[in-house]
């Protein structure tokens, strides 16, 4: 990019985690997993994953624990309005910054 | 081969000897003929191009930046009302920086409903990122058509080809069909720097923010204004390549070289009239009547109206004492937008020339000669006064 030639300076990128910045700062709530009542945690089963299947920005794993990716969720919600178990709650980040984290 | 045609066939066959691969097009008076003439060649197999009908304008445009984005050499054609319907699209294909090109048959913009010829409609898009050519007969036309791919390809810029709704659109005028072979020897095929490819995925044109960010190899990707910057840097070097390509064309083919401005009789003019599109050969008539009364009068027709050929007007304009801009589009509760324009460009000039603003012609208002004449004249000989209210001719009331 920028190199001079004509239509160079433009919105093209490779693909990729991150190409759209860190979007987990957008944060606002944090989708917090309680393992005790997660039914892939909870029945060590591949079963479930609607949280997976459901999240618009993929940042949530397909395994036994599934795991949220901080760097890039944007606490839409949908994962915790979506599981079946309502074991995903959405805690203010606030709450998390005034533990120092 | 020359032949006697509308202005419309002499677009679809500047488009078709361009070898447009797509053309998606919704019609609209007084575009309509030209988007059938294309899909004639398609079907016929004159010329070997996808013909994607579509639903509107919208959607015709929005084939085009798709098409674009795949490598293709896309084109579409409005008026009017057609061209706002798309006007999300229009903006979104200069900053995606797609090299498609569109004619523009200029028509009035409703309400009230009108079907005929002003310049509101293309004027109103001038800040989009379009480079806007205008043409004044059939052979502009052509040309100019041949020349956008080229110039749009080299810019990474789409490129608007206006001209007058009926005066030229529905007129038939002899013209010079350029032979195929050199104007492929002129034009080569479109390559692009990134076509979508399912091999090579891109994000193209996604969400940047206001600030700059590293993209996911830890670079330092451009931001929306680095993005909208360069768009401009760039339109303003389209001026230059401009210039190369009438040269290249002119060797080729033999005309040109008045990229800029065409000027009429305005080497010795103390008085010159500047316009968009055929006005300026209208008023032709008009220069050689009041030169045979005494007064030296000229005519500068501007050919590219984005990026604005503000040096070269200059050039032209800078020795006369007066200059009359006459325009069929007006920027409501200011002034004539070409006025605007054509003042600014003029303004590091230290003996400037006096400047008078006529709007005319509106939704089709039957521009007579002996008007022109009446209103030149009145420039010239009554008053020096640097007036910035626009005249209006035509108006019955």
């Amino acid at each position: 990019m920028g190199n001079g030639k004509y239509g160079s300076v433009k919105s093209h990128s490779d693909p990729g985690p991150g190409d759209g910045g860190k979007t987990g700062l957008w944060r606002v709530l944090r989708p917090v997993i309680d393992l005790e009542k997660c039914i892939p945690a909870k029945t060590d089963k591949m079963a479930c994953f609607n949280c997976w299947v459901y999240c618009p920005d993929g940042v949530i794993t397909k395994t036994i624990q599934p795991v949220i990716d901080y760097e890039y969720c944007k606490g839409c919600g949908i994962c915790a309005e979506e599981c079946p178990a309502k074991a995903i709650t959405m805690i203010e980040e606030s709450d998390f910054k005034n533990e120092g984290e | 081969m020359h032949i006697i045609e509308t202005g419309n066939v002499a677009a679809a066959t500047g488009v078709k000897l361009a070898r447009a691969q797509v053309v998606a097009a919704y019609p609209i008076t007084p575009q309509t003929p030209l988007t059938e003439k294309l899909s004639e060649f398609v079907e016929s197999g004159k010329m070997e191009a996808q013909y994607i009908p579509v639903e509107s304008e919208h959607s015709a445009l929005s084939v085009c930046i798709a098409a674009a984005s795949t490598g293709a050499r896309a084109f579409t054609a409005t008026s009017s009302n057609g061209l706002l319907y798309m006007s999300e699209q229009v903006h979104w294909a200069a900053g995606a920086r797609l090299p498609i090109v569109m004619c523009v048959a200029n028509r009035a913009v409703g309400a009230p409903w009108n079907i005929w010829n002003d310049q509101q409609d293309s004027i109103s898009q001038r800040d989009a990122g379009w480079i806007q050519m205008y043409a004044s007969d059939h052979q502009h036309i052509i040309d100019k058509v041949i020349q956008a791919f080229y110039l749009a390809e080299k810019m990474k810029i789409p490129v608007m080809v206006c001209y007058d709704g009926y005066l030229l659109s529905h007129t038939y005028m002899p013209f010079e069909i350029p032979d195929e072979a050199m104007v492929d020897s002129f034009l080569p095929p479109f390559s692009p720097d990134y076509a979508l490819d399912p091999g090579d995925p891109q994000n193209l044109n996604t969400v940047t923010l206001p600030d700059v960010r590293e993209n996911i190899h830890g670079d330092l990707a451009p931001g929306y204004m680095e993005i909208r910057r360069s768009l401009h840097e760039d339109m303003r070097c389209a001026i230059v390549e401009l210039g190369e390509i009438d040269k290249k064309y002119y060797e080729i083919f033999g005309r040109g070289g008045s990229p800029y401005v065409e000027a009429y009789k305005c080497d010795d003019a103390s008085f010159i009239a500047v316009c968009l599109g055929s006005l300026s050969y209208h008023l032709r008539d008009v220069v050689d009547a009041l030169r045979v009364e005494g007064i030296k009068m000229g005519v500068s027709g501007i050919q590219i109206y984005r990026p604005f050929p503000d040096q070269a007007l200059v050039d032209v304009l800078k020795s006369a004492k007066g200059v009359i801009v006459l325009e069929k589009a007006i920027s409501y509760g200011n002034q004539g937008a070409l006025f605007a324009d054509v003042k600014a460009a003029l303004y590091p000039v230290k003996e400037r020339p006096f400047v008078h603003n006529y709007i005319l012609g509106l939704g089709g208002r039957e521009i007579k000669t002996i008007d022109l004449y009446n209103a030149l004249k009145d420039s010239c000989t009554a008053s020096e006064a640097k007036v910035d209210t626009p005249r209006w001719i035509g108006l019955k009331l």
